[in-house]
């Protein structure tokens, strides 16, 4: 079963479409929902599953198989993820009502925390720089440990701890402009 | 900021923005995938411009050859 594993790893470095195609089939599930975590809207998670897809054929010939494919795969839609957010923020800032919609939790999130308070922190959240918005995703909000997320944005745990502490303390400083005492 | 301004601010993020878990694509992605990697293997439409030109130079103007051939 490795054997096989690695054979198809290997066929897919030398540019075999069938293998591109098994190991889309295998991995597409997880490399949508890692997508769907940082972008946190389901029809741009599909384009950004594309897009991960299409870069990750374009680099086979880079692929290391005894790395393996899902850490590799994880790399590169995060990547993409940020290129999607770089590329979002611009228009989002032109609509806030729709980032708050798309972003804030339902009602019955957290009953201490009023729906107000949700929106703003939503609206603020969204503001953040892509970079710092991303760590503090996958770390704060989806509570990934801090290796994790180091490794799938090709960066330290140190840098992922202070790119989670600079988006928090831009958070608060967000939320105290809107008039808020976080 | 100190330890207890951050441990709130974590706690008003994840109320306003719940974890999404893991969920699979609503539609099969791999047409669109095979169509991204169709519009990559064709030709952008000015490098066959240029070709064209290149060779509606080297016609008109065979002296211009060893030229062309000095800058590849």
């Amino acid at each position: 079963m490795e054997n096989e594993e690695q054979d198809v790893l290997i066929q897919f470095q030398l540019g075999s479409m069938e293998a591109f195609e098994t190991l889309f089939r295998m991995h597409q599930r997880a490399v949508y929902g890692w997508i769907l975590r940082i972008v946190r809207n389901a029809a741009a998670a599909e384009d950004v599953t594309v897009e991960t897809f299409w870069r990750i054929h374009k680099a086979h010939a880079r692929f290391e198989p005894r790395r393996g494919f899902a850490p590799w795969a994880r790399r590169i839609a995060s990547h993409a993820a940020l290129d999607w957010l770089r590329a979002e923020l611009p228009a989002r800032e032109t609509d806030s009502e729709m980032m708050v919609e798309d972003l804030a939790a339902p009602a019955a999130a957290d009953a201490a925390v009023t729906a107000e308070i949700r929106a703003k922190t939503a609206l603020a959240f969204g503001r953040l720089p892509p970079k710092l918005r991303i760590a503090a995703t996958l770390a704060v909000v989806e509570e990934l440990p801090a290796r994790e997320v180091a490794d799938a944005l090709g960066i330290s745990i140190a840098a992922v701890k202070v790119r989670v502490f600079r988006a928090l303390r831009l958070l608060r400083k967000d939320l105290q402009g809107q008039g808020m005492r976080p | 900021m100190n330890a207890e301004e951050q441990e709130r601010m974590t706690r008003l993020l994840k109320a306003a923005l719940p974890p999404v878990g893991n969920d699979e694509p609503g539609r099969d992605v791999w047409p669109a995938v095979l169509k991204r990697m169709d519009g990559q293997a064709a030709v952008p439409w000015f490098d066959w411009a240029l070709l064209a030109g290149l060779l509606g130079l080297t016609a008109l103007a065979p002296a211009s050859i060893p030229v062309l051939l000095y800058y590849l």
